[in-house]
């Protein structure tokens, strides 16, 4: 009788872990920006499809694309585009990346809310993270030191803002590198004296968003291209997904009205949105 | 310990055959046990001079040491370690000059000064702050310290000022008073004794204040700077130092205590003459854990630090961010892949090479001084 009973368990977890093998696994690696809009695509996509078993994990995204290049993941978070030599590696391993732009992300350049400057050109940026001005007072502002705060170099942020402000310059060597957008944030919040830059999600009330050639960072100058530090975030697949299938269905998922709902609720702009 | 009977493991004395095989085995698995950690050590070294030697193949080893330009990104990228060795250096000797004296005599006042019940409490408390994880630290220092040293920076400090200055300025005076008192005047009174006493006090005070009035005017613009750093890890490098060298003036034990006051030594100078210098070792080798401690952190440096790749203006402006080699790790390991950009992986490993040499330098160093100070004192 007890045989009986050690055999009956055996039997129902030997099945249930069959069970858990029938399920669909997605794993999606990569940029800490893009991470957010996959998790809440990943919540969302799990609740009507029981069968499918999604993982997001946020190793940067030069992490992401090293993953999908080593075939740990299938979906690949990108807030930058491929680098040459990524996408060389990628083919010569016979995978091929596919962008897919999921939401279109904009870099404000924020200030302490004390700080009486409401805007700069990017010229004027680039000068104070090129270090020749160190002075709020050169811009206009008031006699005090500028403090440069800027994302690690590891950072797809960091890369935007590299490609898109600093155009080949190299930043000053009193720059200080945080590890997060929020540490951005609360490190402008708490410093008179700071200028730095994050992602639009990032931005609320504590601190305060530049014009940048006159354009007000908003949803709307960042989805029609007129605000000059704009981005778009990917998503990369190894080929085009076969239509139908659970990775095809997730990465347009962006396209649906919930998609842009969530893309706008985690403070993105979504691609549609014209 | 050469002439140990060498004695079989078990409690039974054994001789079949069964139990010599036994005995074998428990021999060598304890071997292996105990091999374990030094085998650890050795594939450390191993891997990662494995890939630390490429960097200096590829670059050539001056630039690492002598160019302060870190632009591992940049086109060219450029590779110079120099300010963030500089910076490693005096986070670690600040944090240093902060930690040993608060340690060392907090150590002796558990051990020798307090009451016994007091130490009881106490000791486990300063040893909880070595169980706090250092990312709490490092938020505390990114979120509460740093704003507070831009706020009020100055009057924090010029507040430091009078609480060391003061009670190191009264022993101060009052010894070199003394000393100088006796030299002046043959029989010197109490009255000229005091006099004197009171004009160095004075002055010494005088002086305090000016520098208060100085660094209350100081302002720091960025909080996330060396002087963090160097005081959130004199703080956490404190349990280890007060903890080891606690336990090594209570080693010293009651005998030699008593000796000294049989001779008729005073309770300071059985401290000062006896104690400490027996304990000697034991503190040495205290210190030299909590410079461990800070040198090797990386949570709260790459939290609180700035990560500033530069050799303040002038070199001594604490005030400034720095960045620190561990940091530079922890931080650029995630988008520099040996496939796709070779000299940025492996000038990390690099830095943990040379990390590691100076770690081990200073244990040996440690060593050393324990042997000597065997020698030379016996004990």
């Amino acid at each position: 009788m007890k045989n009986l009973f050690v055999l009956m368990i055996s039997l129902v977890l030997m099945f249930s872990v069959t069970l858990v093998n029938a399920e669909e696994k997605i794993v999606i690696d990569g940029s800490t920006t893009v991470g957010p809009i996959a998790k809440a695509f990943a919540e969302y996509y799990m609740g009507i499809n029981k069968d499918v078993n999604i993982t997001v994990s946020e190793s940067g995204s030069g992490n992401g694309a090293k993953s999908l290049l080593n075939g740990t993941c299938q979906i690949a978070d990108m807030s930058r585009f491929m680098k040459d030599k990524e996408f060389k590696a990628a083919v010569e391993k016979g995978i091929m990346p596919v962008a897919h732009v999921v939401a279109l992300d904009g870099l404000p350049i924020i200030v302490h809310p004390s700080n009486p400057i409401s805007s700069l050109t990017v010229e004027q940026v680039r000068n104070i993270y090129l270090g020749k001005i160190t002075n709020w007072k050169e811009v206009g502002g008031p006699d005090r030191k500028i403090v440069m705060i800027s994302r690690d170099t590891n950072s797809g942020t960091y890369e935007t803002f590299e490609g898109l402000v600093m155009n080949k310059g190299k930043i000053a060597e009193g720059c200080e590198y945080v590890g997060s957008n929020g540490a951005v944030r609360s490190r402008v919040q708490s410093t008179p004296n700071a200028i730095g830059y994050a992602g639009l999600g990032f931005v609320d009330k504590t601190v305060k968003a530049l014009s940048v050639n006159g354009i007000y960072p908003t949803r709307k100058t960042v989805s029609t291209g007129k605000y000059p530090i704009a981005r778009p975030l990917f998503m990369f697949t190894n080929g085009y997904p076969k239509m139908g299938s659970h990775i095809y269905q997730f990465v347009t998922i962006h396209l649906t009205k919930q998609g842009q709902e969530m893309v706008e609720r985690i403070g993105f702009v979504p691609v549609t949105a014209y | 310990m050469e002439n140990q009977i060498k004695k079989s493991i078990l409690i039974s004395k054994g001789t079949s055959r069964l139990k010599r095989l036994v005995n074998f085995t428990i021999e060598s698995s304890l071997f292996l046990v105990t091999s374990v950690s030094l085998v650890a050590v050795i594939f450390i070294v191993l891997f990662i001079a494995r890939d630390a030697l490429p960097f200096f193949k590829l670059r050539g080893i001056s630039e690492f040491f002598t160019s302060i330009r870190w632009y591992p990104t940049g086109s060219p990228a450029e590779f110079g370690t120099l300010a963030i060795i500089f910076g490693s250096m005096m986070v670690t000797f600040l944090s240093t000059v902060m930690a040993v004296p608060v340690a060392i005599f907090s150590a002796v006042s558990l051990s020798d000064i307090l009451p016994f019940s007091v130490r009881q409490v106490v000791k486990p408390i300063i040893e909880i702050i070595a169980a706090i994880p250092s990312v709490a630290y490092g938020f505390f220092a990114l979120v509460i310290f740093a704003p507070l040293l831009q706020q009020s920076g100055g009057h924090l400090l010029g507040i430091v000022v009078w609480m060391v200055g003061l009670p190191v300025s009264l022993l101060f005076s009052y010894m070199i008073g003394g000393g100088l008192a006796g030299k002046v005047f043959k029989a010197p009174s109490k009255v000229t004794r005091t006099l004197i006493f009171l004009i160095l006090e004075g002055l010494i005070v005088f002086g305090l204040y000016r520098l208060y009035s100085v660094l209350g005017k100081v302002t720091i613009s960025s909080g996330t700077n060396a002087l963090n750093v160097s005081v959130i890890l004199a703080v956490m490098a404190l349990p280890t130092i007060v903890s080891v060298s606690e336990d090594s003036l209570q080693a010293v034990g009651r005998d030699l205590r008593e000796g000294s006051y049989a001779l008729g030594a005073t309770r300071a100078e059985t401290l000062v003459k006896v104690v400490i210098p027996a304990a000697r070792s034991g503190i040495v080798a205290a210190v030299i854990l909590g410079v461990m401690r800070a040198i090797g952190e990386t949570m709260v440096v790459w939290m609180a630090s700035g990560n500033a790749a530069q050799i303040p203006e002038p070199w001594y402006n604490v005030f400034q961010p720095i960045r620190t080699l561990t940091a530079t790790i922890a931080g650029d390991m995630g988008e520099a892949d040996h496939v796709t950009g070779s000299a940025r992986f492996h000038v990390l490993f690099a830095m943990a090479l040379f990390l590691l040499v100076i770690s081990f330098l200073s244990n040996l160093a440690s060593e050393w001084f324990v042997m000597r100070s065997k020698k030379k004192w016996g004990v």
